[in-house]
């Protein structure tokens, strides 16, 4: 018996989230929400679980600072040490603040890129990707729910879609 | 949902519903321009061309056919190149610190002013990459293996430090504001697949990565926007103090000051919300997005005018004012040079606009004047152009020895290139207004029932009607 996609389009964020509380209620999962914004709050409604996005900026911030600091110690005290202006370099301590800068700079570099690409590719969203919202007016001003179901729950979740509010309950 | 104080203004005006936003924020990119629209792009695109010329002229002949000297080593190019980069720190100050102290306002504005602070800073890196002299060896400023022995470039040079923070702060403004656009090119793309234009629809299905707006996307878009803010913020302080440190560090008398970084960042500020101001005030109405980017919305930059404008000025009289506490002859003899000297009417012009004409911004009927504010913003950004020309000439112009004593003036190729770069800011800044989202549209939708107009009405209604009972 195959499962059914029900597709459930509110005109306002509210009624959507009432609408997944009472489906959770009812012990039916909600595959996705298509928001032409955030609406907050219905993430833990709907199981999406908070993002580790920022552990990973964290990790490619420590992996620019590092790189940052063998960068300047290989080339300014290692391999050719300088003296410029009476200031030589000949250990790293002695010239360190001056690379503090250089330092941030990485830093902030590869935590950004890095978290920037780590999501798109966590998203998969890449010049080329098809969209995957089922109705275009889903960026505009519709809320959409997506929930596959059983036949047997189809009318169960039809009915609990259309008294939360939703426009339009189609099933695919 | 966040309910905001019946005691704010409303920031989306009229009555709007979220179609309304989308349509609204589409209709330049779906309309054909108007004539205006092809009067000052066709200006902008000459002015380009002859700066474009400027250019080759100077790579052929050399930087010979500049105005500067022995003595005065920098001079237009550095000028200009802190004049640009200065500009471009408002959209970075809107899109990241105003996220983080959650100012609703700045949605309206962020995306022009972000992609104002791209363009501004890409005219900045013609200044910065030209004045090297030979630009196409402008990759030695990068540390690379070499052929030199290998010598490295060296860190402890503020003008490294430049280098990294210009190109760090280049690069991930650009990816902040592009990770912004992909959703609202999202929305454009479906608008087109609606009206069933194929071409366009591919165009925008490419640029918007296949954005969907699933629940996952936009709980990992708000978090990479939340980090990428709080990385933005330390990172925009940081490019205009390192800017700064390029003459602070030095020992030429008017540059070897301990307040020029933050001097330097609120100077940086101040211009650049000067230029969203003017390009804001014309943006809106060329655009008809008067409901969206409101007086409130302009009287907001102009505080923020009048704020860091105050710090400029305090900063201006603690130069002057140290310079002969500190009993430092040279320093004195070179503040006494910039206000009686042969550049006075630069250092007049600077403290007349920066100083002054801000501080009109006091009397809420001129900050919420449009014509005012639209003359003081220009008025501002002149005077932020001539606060760098007396930092760099007047201070170079007469060192420590009387016979290297000299006077600069610009020649017709620098005044070119200059005039050349605002051609191509401008030329980009319209061919940006008519294909992309210029308001960050899903952001405006989410802030809609909170600080919407007709919402805080219904609800100043219903609250009526509740004490009535």
């Amino acid at each position: 018996m195959a499962t059914k996609t029900i597709y459930g389009i509110y005109d306002d964020e509210e009624l959507l989230v009432e609408g997944a509380k009472k489906l959770k209620a009812a012990r039916i999962r909600v595959k996705d929400v298509f928001s032409p914004f955030p609406i907050h709050g219905i993430d833990p409604i709907i199981g999406v679980p908070r993002t580790r996005l920022a552990i990973c900026a964290f990790i490619y911030g420590i992996t620019g600072t590092s790189l940052a600091i063998l960068m300047t110690w290989f080339m300014m005290v290692s391999d050719w040490p300088t003296d410029v202006g009476g200031k030589p370099s000949m250990y790293y301590y002695m010239n360190w603040p001056a690379f503090i800068p250089v330092t941030f700079e990485l830093t902030v570099f590869c935590a950004g890129h890095g978290m920037a690409i780590t999501y798109l590719l966590r998203c998969w969203l890449l010049p080329g990707v098809s969209p995957k919202n089922p109705d275009p007016r889903t960026t505009d001003d519709k809320f959409m729910m997506q929930i596959d179901a059983r036949p047997e729950q189809e009318a169960e979740i039809a009915n609990i879609l259309r008294s939360t509010g939703a426009s339009e309950v189609t099933i695919h | 949902m966040h309910h905001e104080s019946p005691l704010r203004d409303p920031l989306i005006l009229g009555d709007k519903t979220y179609g309304d936003i989308t349509a609204d924020i589409a209709r330049p990119i779906e309309g054909k321009a108007n004539k205006y629209w092809y009067i000052v792009f066709t200006i902008s695109v000459l002015t380009f061309l002859w700066g474009f010329g400027c250019l080759a002229y100077t790579i052929g002949t050399g930087i010979g056919q500049w105005g500067a000297n022995k003595t005065v080593g920098w001079a237009w190019d550095i000028t200009n190149f802190v004049w640009w980069i200065g500009i471009g720190h408002a959209g970075t100050l809107i899109s990241a610190v105003l996220l983080l102290f959650r100012q609703k306002w700045r949605m309206a504005i962020n995306r022009s002013a972000e992609a104002m602070t791209i363009f501004a800073v890409m005219c900045a890196a013609i200044f910065v990459t030209m004045h090297t002299g030979r630009p196409w060896l402008d990759y030695w400023l990068f540390p690379h293996a070499n052929q030199f022995g290998s010598l490295w470039v060296n860190f402890n040079s503020p003008l490294m430090w430049d280098v990294f923070a210009v190109s760090t702060y280049f690069s991930i403004s650009l990816v902040f504001w592009y990770i912004g656009l992909i959703p609202d090119f999202g929305a454009i793309r479906d608008r087109f697949k609606m009206k069933g234009d194929v071409v366009k629809e591919k165009i925008y299905r490419t640029l918007s990565f296949g954005w969907s707006g699933k629940a996952r996307e936009w709980s990992r878009f708000e978090e990479v926007s939340l980090v990428l803010a709080g990385l933005s913020t330390p990172l925009v302080f940081s490019v205009h103090s390192i800017v700064s440190m390029d003459f602070a560090t030095s020992v030429v008398p008017g540059w070897h000051t301990t307040i020029f970084p933050p001097y330097f960042v609120a100077g940086a500020i101040f211009s650049g919300f000067a230029m969203v101001s003017t390009l804001l005030l014309i943006m809106r109405k060329v655009l008809s997005l008067e409901h969206y980017i409101t007086i409130q919305h302009l009287e907001m930059m102009n505080v923020i005018i009048i704020m860091t404008g105050s710090m400029v000025g305090v900063a201006y009289l603690s130069e002057l004012f140290i310079s002969w506490y500190s009993g430092v002859e040279y320093e004195g003899y070179a503040f006494m040079n910039r206000a009686t000297g042969p550049y006075w009417w630069s250092y007049w012009g600077m403290m007349t606009c920066n100083v002054i004409s801000p501080q009109l911004f006091w009397f809420k009927k001129i900050r919420t004047s449009l014509i005012a504010t639209f003359v003081l913003s220009i008025v501002v950004n002149i005077g932020m152009w001539f606060e760098r020309f007396v930092i760099i000439v007047t201070s170079l112009h007469r060192d420590f020895l009387p016979s290297n004593w000299t006077m600069y003036h610009p020649t017709w190729v620098e005044i070119g290139i200059f005039v050349g770069t605002i051609g191509m800011f401008f030329t980009i800044f319209l061919l940006f207004a008519r294909t992309f989202p210029v308001i960050a549209l899903s952001e405006l939708k989410s802030i809609l029932k909170s600080s919407g107009e007709q919402h805080k009405n219904k609800r100043a209604l219903n609250k009526k009607a509740e004490t009535h009972h």
